[in-house]
């Protein structure tokens, strides 16, 4: 008996949830609708609330307010084993008294599954997570790799609805973890489940999830595709913290006909006349958005440019990353390294030239 | 980059039903077997004939000059006990923790010794062995014109205890010595520490909570020791004169609950100042990968040495034991150094005529290790697992039995439910069941953090995982955490077991009739008179076989438990 979609996917909705441990608010009005099949992340740096949040999901945590809703049933009230919502521990939490094959059984023994269904299930979900014939083996006989497979198949063999993974690649060693994020992602498309993964790496979410919510100090910070979070950060959090970014201090001032920025410490951004302005936020853009030219080349008005000079620099392999003194503050500037390039030396004098769509005006 | 993750992982389900009635029941057993006899003994401690509060008993038992002999020959015999275990230990614990050598296997079998004999079974032994008139200083007279007071008066009690109960401070400071990760050293070596100084200021402090948890542990095994010192015929002491007030004068006099009072606070404050002394102290320093002190293989002369030291100190604690098999199998051994012949009547005689002991003590050690197994692991439960307000106060309670002395909870029961009337027309103190209950108390605090530390080790995960995948609380338990305990429960088990087997100070208040006393009991009633002496000491033998099989069997049990859970 194969799995398969037997299930449509379900979407899963989260409304207006609050966590506190006594003065420590873990979870600050968090509201989320993540659509059916999708592979959605939970990034946020440590301690920022996902994996709460997730637990809360799965009914680990209670929320002091909101409700959690799958295909628009609350399930808030359901105890943990009532929800019907698959979670792989970050531990993989294999149990070391039973072999692989009865792991796996165990949601199906306590579903209450006549035996001759659990054999069958139990190796096609092996079968899927290419553990074929090793059903008898203890847990502690295996790699690392093999357990994270087991406590997948132990997780998806009872067909949830919804798919909840606790950084499912952090014990796992870097290589094995881009091969294993594939299959992650290839297993999850294939199954059509709802699944939220839950990660502090950025490389992680962006490579195979759907959509992402960024999450701070309990908050969600912006949720996204990977590429619209990266090019249109909702705020000087989810810019810093995906990506490199140059986040920029200073004050507007009026410069004749135009507008510049004036950065403490001496030095300013002179920015293009036809650029939208804000009354507030900091300016912001990516290393790679900016090019040198010499300093003598005329400015074009439809770019923000400044002149600086040359702090430190640093060889990255495929660019070549710049670090500029203007005012107190340091620009990175990542440039593309061809063989046979002039190199700016240390002290060298530059303008810097960032086009008027690479500039972000963003808060807090 | 993988961050550690450091989010609290905090159960928010709030206790069910069926916790607070299983933490309702536990409270209400405590209260009955443990808070109720203790209170009992100190209230009457401080009453007067008409009932009132008074300080009068207090005044007496401190202007009285035997009980001011006692106090401080109870003191001084406590205080040099540790000493001289200190002594007997720290080479030991030392060589096992620096060298490679053969005799480590050896000593570590040397810290199961007390849990197999308790000091007053081979006392009498001992007293053949090396009294005035003992073997060894029949032997010197012969040879040297001289001999050694080993046994004479408090010296023998100091003796025969230490000889017992030096292996606690060994495994402690073992157990320490083993926690401290190489790199410590290292860094002190690195920084230009060596020899002596390196162990003065690294290795000597960070043993130094072992050292403190297993001293004061010998203090009060001693300090609160009833049978030995009477076994010996001394009786200005403190635990024997309790003893005596209540069993000669009688369970109104209040001068035996005042030294009884007097035990407990010495107890509970040695406990309090080892507590205050290691808290915060966890200097379990062992990194991953790494592993105790750097350990040397002994150049030939060291090896002379330690093999010296090691042999001593083995032959002075087997002594007890094979002077116990030589007085069992012996005709008559008095004023030689070797027993006249040998016979196997004191065998027969205790198969025939004292079965009895034996089954009452399987009897009562079961029924006292099967209670204590289920509420400690229930205890350990509801601490480590939910959310029950007040859960702390359980485990507290239960370990409160460690500062009562087995004479004082004897003398609470005898007190407490002396009037209680079964319907048989008997006293519930001298139901036999109490005798039983009285071991379970005093066993429970081993059993709790045998099942305390087996939890500890399941990761609570493993239970979340059964509850994600529809298995509800209950059943996680049964099928999760129950089996994954199996070995620490059996162990606890085990060590109840045997413990409870060989004990005898609480049991010496309560035993009514010859028909209801264990193994224990009968050993002291047969070691009393000189002509029962062999068959007493057939008895101790049969009691240390007894122990010394359900000690290796819950050692093997808990090594297959340790292979077999991780996390």
């Amino acid at each position: 008996m194969p799995l398969s979609q037997t299930r449509k996917a379900v979407a899963i909705k989260v409304e207006g949830v609050d966590l506190s441990y006594g003065d420590n608010h873990v979870l600050k009005n968090v509201n989320l609708e993540i659509p059916p099949g999708d592979l959605f992340a939970f990034l946020g740096p440590s301690g920022c609330g996902k994996t709460t949040l997730l637990r809360l999901i799965a009914g680990f945590n209670r929320a002091d307010r909101g409700r959690v809703l799958l295909d628009g049933e609350d399930i808030t009230p359901l105890p943990p084993w009532k929800r019907d919502v698959g979670m792989v521990f970050q531990s993989y939490a294999l149990w070391p008294h039973m072999t692989v094959e009865r792991n796996v059984a165990f949601g199906l023994e306590e579903r209450g599954l006549p035996k001759q269904e659990i054999g069958p299930r139990v190796a096609a979900a092996l079968e899927m997570v290419g553990l074929t014939g090793l059903g008898g083996r203890r847990t502690s006989e295996l790699s690392g790799g093999q357990q994270q497979r087991v406590a997948l198949a132990r997780t998806i063999v009872v067909e949830p609805k919804v798919l909840l993974l606790d950084e499912p690649l952090s014990n796992l060693d870097a290589k094995l973890r881009v091969e294993v994020r594939r299959e992650l992602r290839e297993l999850q498309k294939r199954l059509g489940i709802t699944t939220i993964f839950v990660t502090h790496d950025q490389e992680e979410a962006n490579t195979i999830c759907d959509r992402i919510a960024v999450m701070n100090n309990g908050e969600v910070q912006q949720v996204g595709t990977p590429m619209q979070l990266y090019e249109h950060p909702g705020n000087l959090f989810v810019a810093g913290f995906l990506g490199t970014a140059n986040i920029i201090d200073g004050k507007l001032v009026s410069n004749g006909p135009g507008v510049a920025y004036e950065i403490p410490g001496g030095g300013r951004i002179e920015l293009p006349g036809s650029a939208k302005i804000p009354l507030h936020g900091r300016l912001v853009f990516r290393p790679q958005s900016v090019s040198l030219v010499p300093a003598c080349t005329p400015p074009s008005p439809s770019n923000a440019h400044f002149l600086s000079s040359v702090a430190h620099r640093e060889f990255l392999g495929a660019t070549l990353r710049y670090g500029l003194t203007l005012g107190n503050q340091e620009v990175l500037i990542d440039v593309p390294f061809r063989s046979g390039d002039v190199l700016h030396e240390i002290g060298a004098k530059v303008s810097a030239v960032v086009p008027q769509s690479a500039l972000l005006w963003l808060d807090r | 980059m993988p961050l550690p993750l450091t989010l609290p992982r905090i159960r928010h389900a709030a206790a069910t039903p069926g916790q607070y009635a299983l933490a309702l029941a536990i409270a209400a057993f405590l209260v009955l077997t443990l808070v109720l006899p203790v209170v009992t003994v100190v209230v009457v401690a401080f009453k007067d004939t008409t009932g009132g509060f008074t300080l009068v008993n207090f005044a007496d038992f401190f202007g009285n000059e035997l009980f001011q002999r006692s106090f401080v020959n109870s003191v001084w015999v406590a205080v040099l006990t540790v000493a001289l275990a200190t002594v007997l230990a720290m080479p030991l614990a030392y060589f096992t923790a620096r060298f490679e050598f053969r005799g480590s296997a050896l000593i570590q079998t040397l810290g199961i010794l007390p849990l197999i004999m308790p000091p007053f079974v081979g006392a009498v032994a001992m007293q053949l062995l090396l009294g005035r008139n003992g073997t060894v200083n029949l032997l010197l007279q012969d040879w040297f014109g001289f001999t050694i007071p080993f046994m004479e008066g408090l010296n023998g009690v100091i003796f025969v205890e230490a000889v017992h109960y030096f292996p606690f401070i060994l495994i402690n400071v073992t157990a320490s010595l083993r926690n401290i990760d190489r790199s410590m050293e290292e860094a002190a070596q690195n920084l230009g520490a060596s020899g002596f100084r390196l162990f003065r200021r690294i290795v000597f402090p960070l043993s130094m909570p072992g050292y403190v948890a297993g001293a004061v542990l010998v203090f009060v095994k001693v300090f609160d020791d009833l049978a030995t010192p009477l076994l010996l015929n001394v009786k200005d002491m403190l635990a024997p004169q309790a003893y005596l007030r209540v069993t000669s004068i009688g369970v109104a006099d209040p001068i035996g609950y005042v030294i009884c009072v007097v035990l407990m606070l010495i107890s509970v404050a040695s406990l309090g100042l080892s507590y205050a002394a290691t808290a915060g102290k966890d200097y379990a320093t062992v990194q991953r990968g790494g592993g105790g002190l750097t350990r040397r293989r002994m150049s030939r002369n060291e090896a002379i040495g330690a093999y010296a030291i090691v042999g001593l100190i083995l032959a002075l604690v087997l002594a007890p034991h094979a002077a116990l098999l030589l007085l069992s199998f012996a005709t008559v051994w008095s004023f030689s150094p070797l027993p006249d012949a040998y016979t196997l009547a004191h065998y027969t005689r205790v198969f025939s005529d004292s079965a009895g002991y034996i089954w009452n003590t399987l009897l009562y050690a079961s029924i006292a290790a099967g209670i204590d197994v289920l509420i400690g692991g229930a205890i350990a439960y509801l601490v480590l697992r939910t959310r029950l307000p007040m859960r702390h106060w359980l485990d507290a309670a239960a370990m409160a039995a460690l500062a009562v002395p087995g004479v004082v909870l004897g003398i609470g029961y005898l007190r407490a439910f002396y009037a209680v009337q079964l319907p048989g027309g008997q006293s519930l103190a001298t139901f036999w069941v109490m005798i039983a209950i009285a071991l379970a108390v005093r066993r429970l605090p081993y059993a709790l953090r045998a099942a305390d530390a087996a939890l500890r080790q399941i990761s609570v995960s493993l239970e979340e995982a059964a509850e994600n995948l529809g298995a509800t609380k209950p059943r996680a338990v049964r099928r999760i955490v129950i089996p994954l305990m199996t070995g620490g429960i059996v162990a606890g088990f085990v060590t109840s077991f045997a413990t409870a087997a060989v004990e005898l100070s609480a049991t010496l208040m309560l035993v009514q009739s010859n028909s209801d006393a264990p193994l224990a009991y009968g050993i002291y009633v047969f070691m009393q008179s000189p002509a029962g002496r062999g068959a007493g000491a057939a008895l101790g033998v049969l009691a240390v076989l007894l122990v010394g099989v359900c000690t290796y069997l819950s050692n093997r049990v808990a090594e297959n438990g340790n292979g077999s859970s991780h996390h």
